[in-house]
């Protein structure tokens, strides 16, 4: 999936965007956002992989819920992310994250909490589809 | 912050006057006009829709420590009455459920610590787990993990990681009652497996202090403080388990406010009112989270002392006390002449009892309340004192941290990790870190001047200065 990520600011915590043509891509591009917060990607090998399927009507939830569900299932099996995919059938929200166990080669960043409805926005432009939300670090 | 919008009730004091037609609870900035200035718009923003939630008693207020944060700022208090309406916010607690300080007294001096600097901030480092990806050793069973969510600290000390002086010490003597396992969700339980005992990432830090400056003699003398003493502080909140339940409860409650027609000015605020079962489902979970925080600092506490009786035998390490920052707690206080029982949400804010609060331990218990600033790796950490004032002022609350001054983006543009922490060396202040992207992004000039919010705190009768803990050794995540 192609896309682009940046950062906005925000004074305690971090803003996250993720841009791309399709609303899947914008939202892979903020969970890349996000775990490159955690851990340099370039220094994970993306070995492992795990399925993050939920439902939900409204985008914008639907990106705090994608990027909750990945920080849940990082934490819960113990991986540092690199790799990211998403796919949408109407309200069924099925994606995976591929990545490997933490281990001292991993270049390690700042743990990131949750992501939070703060400035919390999933729109559509000539140029495609923007998503971004303020991650609790 | 425009401080032209503001009101000065006093140097320490300021209000927002209502415009027309506006309907709201007063709001109270507590700070001085250039900390005031130095804060973001947001912060006004986020105050002014606090003051706009049913139930709220008495005003939305700010501490001087306060920052742009999500739903509520950062620094943010809001007491509110269950019987008229009053909501319970997720947003108004935070992620890190319960994060919080707990500060040891040792019987160590400055040199003591000096003589084995190097090898205790390389043991520290080695033995406290810490930073993002790092697991504990603990490994818990569902059932017992329902045990420390009803248990708290004393589950801790139960299973061997303290004594029952430690519980004296600790708000709530170490456990929060009315936890709900069943309101905790199973992901919330899966991400604890790992994470008892850990420090965490972030601003979270283990730290050697030592008392560089007295401001009050009796008291400090009360709290077992005196010059050159060595002191640990760990600050750290509820870990993986309570940022998953801040995770379910900020949607769930998001969805939930417009069921229950609240309208709400901003959707991060997602609250329930705290007699519907929403809102008792999310205070049953985060009362579990708050003793999941204390359960994790005491093990630290224990992890800590190991550490300590290696390099020095016969040391004493005492619990001085131990204060969460993130929270909504029930309490009694004092409105118009009326006791009435208060859900008093403290994000970034700290109790802060005065003296003959019945809550606090006998010892403490004429002096008042130990209340902990902490600032950056760099700078310094304050003990305070709770003052009888604080009571009418802010529901009993104080700062609990320097706060930012910067966001961490720009941090990372003006520092590099590296350089910073071997600067600090260069100070006599060891770092300890895994993560050099954090370390930049919490350098000492990223955050406010602890000592002026220190002042603006006592200026603004909230808590009083007793001791100012300067670092030495940092364990950053």
């Amino acid at each position: 999936m192609g896309g682009t990520y940046g950062y906005f600011e925000h004074d305690a915590d971090i803003g996250v965007c993720g841009r791309g043509v399709k609303l899947e891509d914008a939202l892979v591009s903020a969970a890349r956002a996000m775990f490159a917060i955690q851990a340099d990607p370039d220094s994970i090998r993306p070995g492992e992989r795990v399925v993050i399927q939920f439902e939900e009507g409204d985008t914008e939830l639907a990106l705090v819920r994608w990027l909750n569900a990945l920080l849940g299932a990082s934490r819960e099996r113990g991986l540092a992310f690199s790799d990211f995919g998403l796919a949408r059938e109407g309200e069924r929200w099925r994606g995976w994250a591929a990545g490997e166990p933490w281990h001292n080669a991993v270049v390690r960043g700042t743990e990131v909490k949750g992501a939070t409805l703060t400035m919390l926005s999933v729109r559509q432009d000539a140029r495609g589809w923007e998503a971004r939300c303020v991650v609790d670090v | 912050m425009d401080i032209a919008r503001l009101r000065s009730i006093d140097a320490w004091t300021w209000t927002v006057p209502r415009r027309d037609g506006e309907s709201r609870a007063e709001i109270r900035l507590y700070a001085d006009a250039a900390l005031l200035g130095a804060m973001d718009d947001k912060v006004l923003e986020q105050i002014t829709n606090v003051a706009r939630l049913p139930g709220l008693v008495g005003a939305a207020m700010t501490m001087p420590d306060a920052h742009w944060g999500y739903g509520f700022p950062i620094g943010g208090v809001a007491a509110f009455d269950a019987d008229r309406g009053g909501i319970i916010s997720a947003g108004g607690v935070g992620f890190d459920i319960s994060c919080g300080i707990r500060c040891l007294r040792t019987d160590l001096t400055a040199d003591d610590v000096q003589a084995h600097a190097r090898g205790l901030a390389d043991s520290l480092f080695e033995n406290i787990p810490a930073g993002v990806g790092e697991e504990g050793s603990i490994r818990l069973s569902p059932g017992e993990l329902d045990e420390v969510l009803l248990g708290g600290a004393q589950w801790a000390v139960k299973e061997g990681y303290g004594t029952d002086d430690d519980l004296q010490y600790i708000e709530e003597r170490g456990r929060m009652a009315g936890a709900v396992p069943a309101s905790v969700s199973e992901l919330a339980k899966k991400r604890q497996r790992g994470e008892m005992g850990t420090l965490g990432s972030g601003n979270h830090y283990l730290e050697v202090q030592t008392v560089e400056r007295i401001y009050d003699e009796p008291v400090a003398r009360a709290f077992g403080l005196v010059q050159g003493q060595a002191i640990v502080s760990i600050h750290c909140g509820s870990r993986g388990l309570g940022h998953q339940i801040g995770t379910d409860y900020l949607v769930s409650l998001a969805k939930a406010a417009g069921r229950l027609g609240l309208d709400l000015p901003d959707r991060e605020l997602a609250c329930a009112p705290i007699n519907s079962p929403e809102g008792q489902a999310y205070l049953g979970a985060m009362n579990g989270a708050i003793n999941i925080a204390l359960a994790n600092r005491q093990i630290l506490t224990y992890l800590t002392r190991r550490v300590f009786g290696h390099f020095f035998r016969e040391a004493r390490i005492e619990t001085l006390f131990d204060v969460s920052h993130n929270t909504c707690k029930p309490e009694w206080h004092e409105v118009e002449g009326k006791r009435r029982l208060l859900h008093v949400h403290r994000k970034g804010a700290t109790r802060a009892f005065g003296p003959g609060h019945a809550g606090l331990p006998e010892r403490y218990r004429k002096a008042g309340q130990p209340v902990i600033i902490g600032g950056s790796m760099g700078t310094g950490s304050y003990v305070l004192v709770g003052t009888g004032e604080s009571e009418n002022r802010a529901f009993s609350s104080a700062s609990h941290g320097a706060g930012r001054a910067m966001s961490r983006s720009q941090a990372l543009r003006q520092w590099r990790g590296r350089e910073l922490i071997d600067e600090l060396a260069a100070r006599g202040i060891l770092v300890r870190t895994k993560a050099m992207r954090g370390a930049a992004e919490e350098a000492p000039g990223a955050y406010k001047d602890v000592n002026a919010v220190a002042e603006a705190t006592e200026r603004a009768g909230l808590a009083r200065r007793v001791a100012l803990l300067a670092p030495r050794i940092c364990v950053k995540g």
